[in-house]
């Protein structure tokens, strides 16, 4: 048996060579970093840096699961970073309470008569959500002074939400350009609805402080940042592996026919909605997870975050490093935030036309737009697809 | 011998246009029948009924020793009580290898974790093996399907339905854009199916429809014109008027 099961993982590493660069490539990359990362003590990597690119491998990992739900099953989803956002609020509401909780407990200690439970509460309520003009603690954060149960919230209320926006959509047949104008409009309504100040989750100030780990007081950032890097490192790496798997065998030949033709694959007698249905709400987790280590990294999550726009950059990150190849979707998406982060922060220098001065920061999205048009007319197989020449010349 | 498809009275109406019209057929198991007719006699809209792809305004389709009716049933349901289906237009996965496609139709467990977990047999790579001789892509397992010639794709086609090992086959004019001699071996797939089986084929050429030798059915305008012998339904006054007078 147990040999069995090897025979089968090695069969599908063979069959997968780029699983193996893959996991090659990104054994190498956390290297490197860690190596040159200040919490190391070599300092060549700021720790800001460090954070950044662990976020990109978050950023990665959504467009991985983005791939999974587009290219190789058709469902052009345009709300799989609203599941991220709530995977980062989930996980914020924790790190907030227990944070707020240690600070409260700490500064009451001094006081003559020992603070009661209650007061306790309510100090930490007055604290969050003080700045939305409330003191009282909203019936959602019932579970956040528990990080198991926080933890659970992660993957529960976006799959949740996946689940039965899912069941509803495909079961009435809703495909195509239809199916993502209701995703939009889902991840629209959600944003729209955490905007406001009273939805229990602070309104437009979002949740603030998330890299002070509650417990790790004591941990310099540079050293949280190293971790959180190999987390999201972690991650990235089984959920391609998962991915992987998950693509390669029957069921991804099955999801791949639904892509090229769901009406045919119906006559085979596959249920067509429930493959839909399994790969929406697990893609929709898997994306929530990567935001849960995010956000941690960011420091900060606020409703902007879920805004319908951010939804269409990842659909632009894997349509640019080409669909239908799991690592098309990982360079996609470490290429264009990376590249994204550099000319919105200043990194770029302008370019002076004499009569007119560009501005990256102004102009990185112009770039950006001609760049996603440029490669679907032109490589419509993505950066991705310059791998296939490559294979094909060997 | 009962009925194994009972379709009675059934009618569709498209946008005002009557395009099946009070049809009831009969099919037993085993048995090979030729449904022909002239364009637009609804031969395919017959089958989109009897696969739930259409559903139709009034009569009844009734399944199986039990009568169950199909009416109610989603097209994957039909599909699993043994209805399998090849299109007039070849419909196979082009992105996918010959042998994926097959593996895909053939007879096993449909539920997405069963198939996530699922892994080849050495019973099914046989099946496949087989199939793929039967016809004639023993050869081209691992080849793209979208790669195959028009006339093996309809075989692919129907190597697809032969994995599936319903109890009805539909076939949706099987030899259309084949030479004559893969028409022949196309009869004689057809023929040794319908052995223990219940075939339907539509087919537009007489003498492929001669080769099959078997009962045959003629729609006009949506409804039975006769029934019978090849023979026997060529002598028809009303036959020989509407289809083969022209
Ligand atoms: N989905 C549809 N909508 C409108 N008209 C249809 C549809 N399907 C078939 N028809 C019409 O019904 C008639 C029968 O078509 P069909 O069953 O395809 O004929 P054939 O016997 O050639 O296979 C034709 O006139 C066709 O135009
Ligand atoms: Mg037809």
């Amino acid at each position: 048996m147990a040999r069995s099961m090897n025979a089968r993982r090695t069969r599908f590493l063979a069959e997968n060579p780029s699983v193996l660069w893959f996991l090659a490539g990104l054994s190498c990359f956390v290297i490197a970093v860690t190596v040159l990362a200040e919490g190391s003590g070599v300092s060549i990597l700021s720790t800001s840096m460090v954070k950044v690119l662990g976020m990109t491998l978050c950023l990665c990992l959504v467009a991985v699961a983005m791939d999974v739900v587009w290219g190789y099953c058709g469902i052009l989803s345009l709300g799989h970073f609203a599941f991220f956002g709530l995977g980062g609020y989930a996980i914020g509401m924790w790190l907030m309470y227990a944070r707020t909780q240690g600070i409260i407990v700490e500064s009451l200690s001094q006081a003559l008569i020992p603070p009661t439970p209650t007061e306790i509460k309510d100090a930490i309520a007055t604290q969050i959500f003080g700045v939305v003009g409330s003191n009282e603690l909203p019936l959602i954060w019932g579970f956040a002074d528990s990080l198991t149960l926080q933890l659970l919230m992660v993957v529960l209320v976006p799959g949740l939400l996946a689940l039965v926006f899912g069941w509803l959509a495909f079961r009435s047949r809703v495909t195509g350009v239809y199916l993502s104008i209701l995703t939009q409009a889902m991840t629209l309504a959600l944003s729209l609805y955490l905007f406001q100040n009273d939805t229990g989750l602070r309104g437009n100030n979002g949740l603030s402080g998330l890299q002070n780990i509650p417990g790790l007081e004591a941990w310099p950032q540079s050293t949280l940042a190293l971790w959180f890097f190999w987390a999201s490192a972690l991650a990235l790496g089984v959920g391609y592996v998962l991915f992987a798997w998950l693509v390669s065998g029957k069921f991804g030949s099955v999801i791949r026919a639904v892509r090229d033709n769901e009406a045919r694959v119906r006559f085979l007698g596959y249920h067509v909605e429930s493959y839909k249905l399994v790969v929406f709400t697990l893609t929709a987790v898997v994306s929530a997870l990567a935001g849960a280590l995010y956000y941690p990294q960011a420091g900060i999550i606020n409703p902007a975050e879920i805004a319908p726009i951010a939804s269409i950059y990842l659909a632009v990150w894997v349509a640019i490093g080409g669909r239908g190849r799991l690592y098309g979707a990982v360079i996609g998406a470490a290429v264009v935030s990376l590249a994204s982060s550099w000319f919105t922060g200043g990194g770029a220098p302008d370019i002076e036309l004499g009569f007119y001065r560009i501005n990256w920061t102004d102009w990185w999205l112009v770039l950006l737009g001609f760049g996603f048009v440029a490669v679907t007319l032109f490589f419509p197989r993505g950066i991705g697809g310059l791998f296939d020449y490559l294979v094909r010349k060997s | 011998m009962t009925a194994l498809l009972e379709v009675s009275g059934v009618s569709v109406t498209f946008d005002g246009f009557r395009a099946i019209n009070n049809l009831s057929i009969s099919i037993a198991e085993p048995e090979l029948r030729a449904v022909i007719g002239p364009n637009g006699a609804g031969k395919t809209t017959f089958m989109d009924i009897v696969t739930g792809k259409t559903r139709p305004d009034k009569g009844k389709v009734l399944w199986g020793e039990r009568s169950v009716s199909l009416l109610g049933m989603s097209e994957s349901e039909i599909a699993r009580v043994g209805i399998g289906r090849k299109f007039q237009k070849p419909t196979v996965f082009e992105e996918q290898s010959v042998g994926d496609n097959l593996a895909m139709a053939l007879r096993n467990r449909r539920e997405p974790f069963r198939v996530l977990f699922y892994r080849r047999s050495d019973a099914d790579t046989a099946r496949i093996r087989e199939i793929a001789e039967e016809i004639g892509l023993a050869d081209d397992l691992p080849r793209r399907a979208g790669d195959l010639s028009h006339g093996q794709k309809q075989w692919l086609e129907i190597g697809m339905l032969l994995a599936q090992d319903p109890r009805l086959l539909l076939v949706d004019e099987p030899a259309a854009g084949m030479t004559p001699a893969e028409r022949e071996h196309t009869t004689d797939i057809l023929k040794r199916a319908a052995r223990t089986r219940a075939v339907v084929v539509i087919e537009h050429d007489m003498e492929f429809v001669r080769r099959l030798d078997c009962r045959v059915t003629v729609l006009h305008e949506g409804s039975v014109l006769a029934e019978g012998s090849l023979d026997h339904v060529t002598q028809n006054q009303q036959v020989i008027d509407v289809y083969l007078g022209r």
